[in-house]
């Protein structure tokens, strides 16, 4: 299992769950089964392209993905997932 | 310049941290901050660069106070409902310390005004909340070589880091362009908890004054969040990048301009109450 961290402004969507357990082998494989559970999830998560949305950013291990190869960076047992939006709350 | 006995006696417990002392309360003596915003984050970080006795501050904020600002931005009260935000914060600063000199600007930061007001100030503290507003004061940061510390808050969460234009990662480094209207929503629209806006606040106020005496680990090249449900703060690393538009090798913005927000397709507000 690998955790995601889902941050505040995608709670609505999990029903207010912060961090959800799911099996995948790779980020992309892992926005797919958000998405099924959550449905939403990956148009918010991702562009048309299915490139990342540049106002969000998803880290593996608290590593950036776009430091290793993006939505292909794979993922294993025990790996935590985090997305980190950009929030303008002040 | 010398401090006078009761200088000495206002900032002793500062004075007798090493790490801070005479010397150190005297740099913070002669600190220009700019703070941006008097609302949940300035609040707190105008409060404590007040006490610490900063040389001079500027506030920015065009709004006047509402009742619902009450509710977490404490540098207001109930009697100040009506007035220009900067001025209440500026009596209250003024009531804590008179050694603080208070520049205030009634107006809002734009593209036109921003480079000239930074260059009075050596440091910049980001409390607004809006990302046309925070993609402005990185980008100005940029222009303009001053520091700033990053922060925002919403619902129970919020995030912050302090950026050396030019040296570490900057906003855009990490977002590059700002969400579509609609996507993150505002405290406005999804609420936060008044003490989480002291808390952040308060971070940012430290992070400056660490700058001001050059002491310990400045937070740059990671953000930290803060998770007030699960009481739980987070470290995630982060890098300049190559590809930033603003900083980065092949810079796509080269001047200081408004940024545009464009209007999303969907809201997710209106999602919610769809899939209930
Ligand atoms: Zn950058």
């Amino acid at each position: 299992m690998i955790k995601v961290r889902i941050p505040t402004p995608l709670r609505r969507l999990t029903g207010g769950k912060g961090e959800v357990d799911l099996e995948g082998t790779s980020i992309a494989a892992l926005i797919n089964t958000l998405d099924i559970e959550f449905p939403g999830m990956k148009e918010r998560l991702c562009d048309e392209e299915g490139a990342v949305r540049r106002f969000v950013n998803i880290y593996v291990n608290e590593e950036d993905i776009r430091f290793h190869q993006g939505l292909e960076t794979p993922v294993t047992e025990g790996d935590e997932v985090s997305i980190i939006p950009a929030i303008a709350g002040g | 310049m010398a401090f006078t006995e009761e200088q000495l006696v206002r900032y002793s417990r500062h004075i007798i941290l090493s790490e801070v002392g005479g010397k150190g309360q005297k740099k913070i003596g002669k600190a220009r901050v700019l703070v941006i915003g008097a609302g949940g984050l300035g609040s707190p970080i105008a409060l404590y660069l007040a006490a610490a006795g900063i040389g001079k501050m500027g506030i920015i904020d065009a709004d006047t106070v509402d009742l619902t600002n009450l509710q977490r931005q404490i540098v207001h009260h109930t009697k100040d409902v009506g007035r220009p935000k900067v001025d209440s914060a500026a009596e209250k600063i003024k009531d804590l310390n008179p050694d603080v000199e208070v520049v205030t600007y009634q107006k809002y930061l734009d593209a036109e005004n921003a480079l000239e007001i930074y260059a009075d100030y050596d440091y910049v503290i980001d409390g607004t909340d809006n990302f046309p507003a925070k993609f402005l004061i990185n980008d100005a940061a940029f222009f303009s070589k001053k520091p700033l510390i990053h922060g925002g808050i919403l619902r129970f969460d919020g995030q912050l880091f302090t950026i050396i234009p030019g040296e570490s990662a900057c906003y855009r480094c990490i977002f590059p362009e700002l969400p579509p209207q609609g996507i993150v929503p505002s405290c406005q629209e999804a609420g936060v908890l008044g003490a989480l806006a002291g808390l952040i606040g308060t971070l940012q106020a430290t992070e400056v004054i660490k700058l001001i005496l050059g002491i310990g680990n400045p937070l740059t090249n990671r953000i930290l969040t803060y998770h007030g449900l699960e009481t739980l703060f987070r470290e995630i690393k982060i890098k300049k990048s190559p590809d930033c538009p603003l900083c980065g090798s092949n810079p796509s913005i080269t001047e200081l301009t408004m940024p545009v927000q464009e209007v999303c397709d969907f809201n997710p507000l209106e999602a919610e109450k769809k899939d209930q």
